[in-house]
């Protein structure tokens, strides 16, 4: 995807965010083309987290635009982003860890049952083969990241590197046009960084899912992104190809420190 | 060994939807109902009827009501007295002004009543996260509480408001004997545990869980908060409002609002902490518990030369080993007697063998 | 006008009365998260043994004295048998335990001293003083003049001491002052031990009102709108807080109670706790979390 084509599927406009007069973006601007990987750098603080809390609309910018498909938005919210097909994991993992893995994952199916709550509640209707049609799709997802061994499992008790695992799948299984990941790989070792990744890039090519995600190893990025953005104290600083953004002295200065 | 479950592979995965996965369960179930429905009204006693089983198989259903809303939904809740006592009052008027009204039809509607009342409480839960929400709760429990005693159109203009039964009769059927109200109770408790148990399993139980473990993250994968946290709410005061109907039906026969007050709500509470937050066979268990704990304790009382300890005596001691075991669940086992149930259920499976 | 005002005054102080009992909250709430009910068991147990003492012929001072004893002892028997052990529970769990702790505390004062109501004289007349015209309560100026001297007190104690700068570090981040060296467990049995004290002035001021007997316990459910509407977290806001009840309470009563037929102070506190709650969600001086995802 070096040439993005002529609509993008999602674009962010002068967007600005404060916190009780602290500002963590400012007049911010990017675009991300369907199918692409896109990554967001930067050092801690920059606002890379307030921007995905921004674009699935936990946190509402005090100005500036968000297009998602063409459709222009002053702010989203939560459910509107889901609805939208936006999913996304979070930095601080955010599972429901009370719940069995399979629990998990169904509940990203939520938004694609039909049958009301007196359905399933009374079993009639809609309601059973619904009920098979989502364990099967649950099922999918569970397959495809390899956690089949653990789906009983209640997450809580599951080690760090399986409820990443977890959580990206419960944002798959919601079926995603746009997927937001907050430092997929914090954490991992160096092998489960390469698992990770590769479930990234498989998700990208298979269903064409467009992804935007926050990572620190410079080396996950370069290699499985289409297009980077940086930024430092919530302004962008650089927007381009990976091998582009890499060169441009103002980033480097950002990343290694400037000798002044 | 006796609790095998080796050999019993789910093929589809309707198999795994169903009410309990293990034969011997539904084995268990089906002779367990069978002897309640069959066996009981012929062996019981009225002394067994009217103040043990009754108060257990209605006190089970009202646990069941505030497990949905703080076990599953995770909204803590200090008012299940309150939505109890307009089911009660709301079946009794029904009963009383509408001519030919079925029983079981009083009941259902005192149920709708009451998860109206428990909806227009809940409301502000979308706003208000954790204690703050008990404020909400403790006023329908006040609030309720003074409308029933100052209003006496409630109670049929009965100068105390008190409320009395009706003639127990479904097509024709008197069901006023005490094994009559045990039977009655126990069919109306069965079915709403039915209905309860799908729920939880259903994609709104998982919605529950989900708002409780974490609201954030539910919202972004696009779970309606106001509606899944609404339904909780209405659901546990439909749940609730039928206990309460039951209570002053099936149980007492009589009852005035005071009947309902926070201590009843506390009751609940405790059957639930007792029995585990967020387990439905936790209700039979915590519900069991109270019911028998205080016999319990007099009993041995009785044991001890007369005049030793008097009356007030023992409820304050009641009160103390209430206490402290509410505690002592919270330190030892948070997850209540169904946890322990299931840990003895592990044992069954490998028995007599140790691993 | 002046009717007005003489309600206005007559409930802004006894709102004083609850405010006393929410500072006691608001001060475990701040140093341990916890949500204390058994706050209102505490005031009757401090109150009950009391009024007990002096009864049998001890003298006031030494009566408090030994009262105070008392409580500071409960307060280490609960920080070593339930806080302790309930450490990293969630907040509602804590929650539930002191709902059992208040079963044990209320029964055990019963046990121990019966459940006859006392009375309970401090010296202090209850006519009527005419201060600008408006007939005022000496008693509910007594009882004012104390909680003033006892945030006094507090203030001091947590401004000027070293224990005092060790709780609000807990307060602030219980974990970065873990790790500067502060002793948790010592900060919780202060402050269990500081509401007690607290728990003791309020019982002494609420049985000299109302008579030392178990609906003593129940000033808790007056003081948890006091506590919504002020924020768990300040003491200015639990005074405030008990200002607003007081006063709103009492003047709901003289003008709206007679359309709805009176008796309305059971649940008008929590009806406005809750009107507060929609326009402020974390009460009145209460911090809004930014939520971090």
């Amino acid at each position: 995807m070096s040439h993005p084509p002529s609509s993008p599927l999602l674009e962010l406009q002068n967007i600005s965010l404060s916190f009780k007069g602290v500002k963590a973006i400012t007049d911010l601007s990017f675009a991300v083309a369907p199918g692409e990987i896109c990554a967001l750098i930067g050092p801690n603080g920059a606002g890379k987290s307030s921007l995905l809390n921004i674009i699935n609309g936990v946190y509402r910018p005090q100005s500036g635009l968000i297009r998602f498909d063409r459709v222009e938005q002053r702010s989203m919210r939560p459910h509107a982003a889901a609805e939208l097909g936006i999913a996304r994991t979070f930095q601080n993992i955010a599972l429901f860890k009370g719940m069995s893995v399979l629990d998990n994952v169904l509940t990203g199916r939520n938004l694609k049952r039909r049958s009301s709550w007196i359905e399933q509640a009374l079993r009639v209707g809609r309601a059973a083969g619904e009920d098979d049609r989502q364990r099967a799709a649950a099922e999918r997802v569970i397959e495809f990241l390899r956690i089949q061994p653990w789906r009983d499992a209640i997450v809580g008790r599951l080690p760090y590197g399986l409820q990443k695992r977890v959580e990206l799948a419960r944002a798959l299984a919601a079926e995603p046009r746009l997927l937001l990941l907050d430092e997929p790989m914090a954490g991992m070792n160096a092998e489960e960084k390469a698992e990770m990744s590769r479930f990234i890039v498989e998700v990208n090519r298979e269903y064409g899912t467009t992804v935007v995600l926050i990572e620190h190893d410079i080396g996950v990025v370069m290699g499985i992104s289409d297009h980077v953005v940086v930024l430092d104290y919530g302004r962008k600083i650089g927007d381009g190809p990976p091998g582009e953004v890499r060169r441009d002295p103002e980033v480097i200065a950002a990343y290694l420190g400037t000798r002044h | 060994m006796l609790y095998q479950e080796a050999g019993q592979f789910s093929t589809r995965y309707a198999d795994d939807r169903r009410l309990f996965r293990l034969r011997q369960d539904r084995l268990g179930l089906a002779l367990l109902l069978a002897f309640a429905f069959g066996a009981v009204p012929f062996l019981g006693n009225d002394y067994w009827f009217s103040a043990i089983l009754i108060p257990f198989l209605v006190l089970s259903l009202a646990g069941l009501g505030l497990n949905l809303l703080t076990g599953y939904a995770g909204q803590l809740s200090l008012g299940s007295a309150a939505f109890m006592a307009v089911g009660a009052f709301a079946a009794y008027n029904f009963e009383l002004r509408v001519a030919g009204l079925p029983l079981l039809a009083s009941f259902l509607l005192g149920g709708v009543v009451a998860a109206l009342v428990a909806l227009l409480f809940g409301l502000p839960s979308l706003r208000i996260k954790g204690f703050y929400l008990i404020v909400s709760t403790l006023a329908a429990q006040f609030f309720v509480q003074w409308a029933l005693t100052k209003f006496s159109w409630f109670s049929n203009d009965n100068p105390s408001g008190v409320i009395t039964a009706p003639k127990l009769e479904i097509l024709g059927a008197d069901f006023g004997s005490p094994a009559g109200r045990y039977l009655l109770t126990l069919g109306v408790v069965a079915a709403l545990f039915w209905l309860g148990h799908n729920l939880v399993r259903s994609e709104l139980g998982r919605n529950w869980m989900a708002v409780r473990d974490m609201d954030t993250a539910a919202a972004v994968i696009g779970i309606p908060l106001l509606k899944t946290k609404l339904l909780a709410f209405a659901l546990s005061g439909f749940f609730l409002g039928i206990a309460g109907a039951l209570w002053a039906f099936t149980y007492l026969g009589t009852v005035e609002p005071h009947g309902f007050d926070l201590n009843r709500s506390f009751q609940v509470l405790f059957i639930v902490i007792i029995g585990g937050l967020g387990s439905i066979l936790g209700n039979f268990l915590g519900a069991a518990f109270i019911v028998l704990f205080p016999l319990l304790l007099s009993n041995l009382a009785g044991l001890l030369p007369a005049g030793l300890i008097d009356a007030g005596q023992l409820e304050n001691l009641q009160k103390i080993v209430f206490g402290a075991l509410i505690i002592a669940f919270l330190i030892k086992e948070p997850e209540g007697l169904a946890r322990l149930w299931r840990r003895l259920r592990e044992r069954a499976r490998l028995w007599p063998l140790r691993y | 006008m002046e009717f007005f005002f003489e309600v206005l005054i007559g409930g802004l102080l006894a709102g004083v009365m609850y405010s006393l009992v929410a500072i006691g909250f608001v001060l475990i709430y701040k140093a341990s998260g916890v949500f204390n009910f058994a706050q209102g068991a505490m005031v009757l147990f401090a109150a009950l043994t009391f009024v007990s003492l002096l009864e049998r012929g001890v003298p006031f001072w030494l009566a408090f004295l030994i009262t105070l004893t008392t409580m500071v002892a409960l307060a280490l028997l609960i920080e070593r048998a339930v806080l302790r052990p309930l450490v990293n529970l969630s907040p509602i769990t804590l929650f539930m335990a002191t709902l059992g702790l208040s079963y044990m505390i209320e029964g055990f004062a019963q046990a121990l001293w019966g459940a006859q109501v006392h009375g309970l004289e401090l010296g202090i007349s209850d006519e009527p003083l005419e201060v600008g015209g408006m007939l005022l309560s000496q008693f509910d100026l007594f009882a004012a003049g104390t909680a003033a001297a006892l945030v006094a007190l507090l203030a001091l104690l947590f401004n000027k001491t070293r224990i005092g700068l060790s709780l609000r570090a807990v307060a602030d981040d219980p974990l970065a002052a873990l790790a500067v060296g502060i002793r948790l467990q010592r900060i919780w049995a202060v402050v269990w031990a500081v509401a007690g004290f607290v728990g003791l002035v309020a019982g002494l001021l609420w049985g000299a009102r109302l008579g030392v007997q178990f609906s003593l316990s129940l000033v808790v459910l007056k003081a948890l709108p006091v506590l919504i509407i002020g924020g768990f977290t300040s003491i200015g806001g639990a005074i405030a807080g008990g200002l607003i009840v007081g006063a709103a309470e009492k003047l709901a009563e003289v003008y709206l109670g007679p359309f709805v037929g009176g008796g309305i102070e059971n649940w008008f506190p929590y009806v406005l706790a809750m009107l507060f709650l929609l326009v402020r969600p974390a009460g009145l001086f209460g911090e809004r979390a930014i939520e971090r995802v």
